[in-house]
């Protein structure tokens, strides 16, 4: 059986990433709420710190994975026309790559900076 | 050009009368959407808020002005929903609450919260 072929790696994957980004969150309150960010110094220190800073980068990279195939599950059901659909796809693959990269360079910014 | 009949139908949105099932299940698309469209719109925030001290400012106004707020309660909603539905249909994954009644009472119960959470948030937050 093919792993690929059979959509199971991305069924997979969407999960996995559902489940990152909800621990993600539930910390991230747990951090705000016991730490409150009191301003920009505070905000740019925690982000600093290369464990929240990797960690914020998979968070990003998760939600942009799993918007990506949840993206592609509505296409699949409502847009008909194959064209179209390819079009849509491939518009929604430039954006998620571009903001995907915004997001590391700007993580790997405040890690340096 | 080949045609597989077994691909997803396309489905007419207006003809569907929904279980409450369905409506949990519709609404964790809807959700999902519309948390995707608002993404470069967070980006663009969290990199505002980490450049320096006056564009954090600025992210911070954007973040509280009246035009937002709107913005902001949708996605409260649609954010409660999709991880409360989501949360269910992992459950779902691992053949937990798989018999017709269970799974009507769960759609209930996310839907509930979502709403309940959304509206006791929505007002400690605006008031």
């Amino acid at each position: 059986m093919s792993w690929r072929a059979q959509g199971l790696r991305t069924w997979l994957l969407q999960r996995l990433t559902a489940i990152y980004m909800a621990l993600y969150l539930l910390l991230a309150l747990l951090v705000l709420y016991s730490h409150p960010v009191t301003g920009f110094t505070a905000w740019h220190d925690l982000f600093h710190q290369p464990v929240i800073n990797i960690a914020t980068i998979f968070m990003f990279a998760s939600i942009f994975y799993h918007a990506w195939v949840g993206v592609r599950d509505i296409l699949v059901d409502y847009v008909q026309p194959q064209p179209l659909r390819f079009m849509i796809l491939t518009l929604v693959s430039i954006l998620l790559l571009a903001l995907m990269l915004w997001v590391v360079f700007l993580m790997f910014g405040v890690l340096q900076g | 050009m080949i045609t597989n009949t077994r691909r997803p139908k396309f489905l007419n949105l207006f003809k569907i009368h929904l279980p409450v099932t369905g409506v949990t299940s519709f609404a964790h698309r809807v959700s999902g959407a519309l948390l995707f469209v608002s993404l470069p719109f967070w980006v663009y925030l969290f990199s505002l808020s980490l450049h320096n001290e006056a564009s954090f400012k600025l992210a911070l106004g954007y973040l509280t002005s009246p035009w937002t707020r709107l913005v902001l309660l949708i996605l409260l909603w649609s954010i409660l929903h999709h991880l409360f539905a989501g949360i269910r249909f992992l459950l779902l994954d691992i053949h937990l609450g798989h018999s017709l009644k269970s799974a009507r009472r769960s759609a209930w119960l996310v839907n509930f919260t979502g709403a309940i959470l959304f509206v006791v948030l929505a007002l400690w937050w605006l008031l």
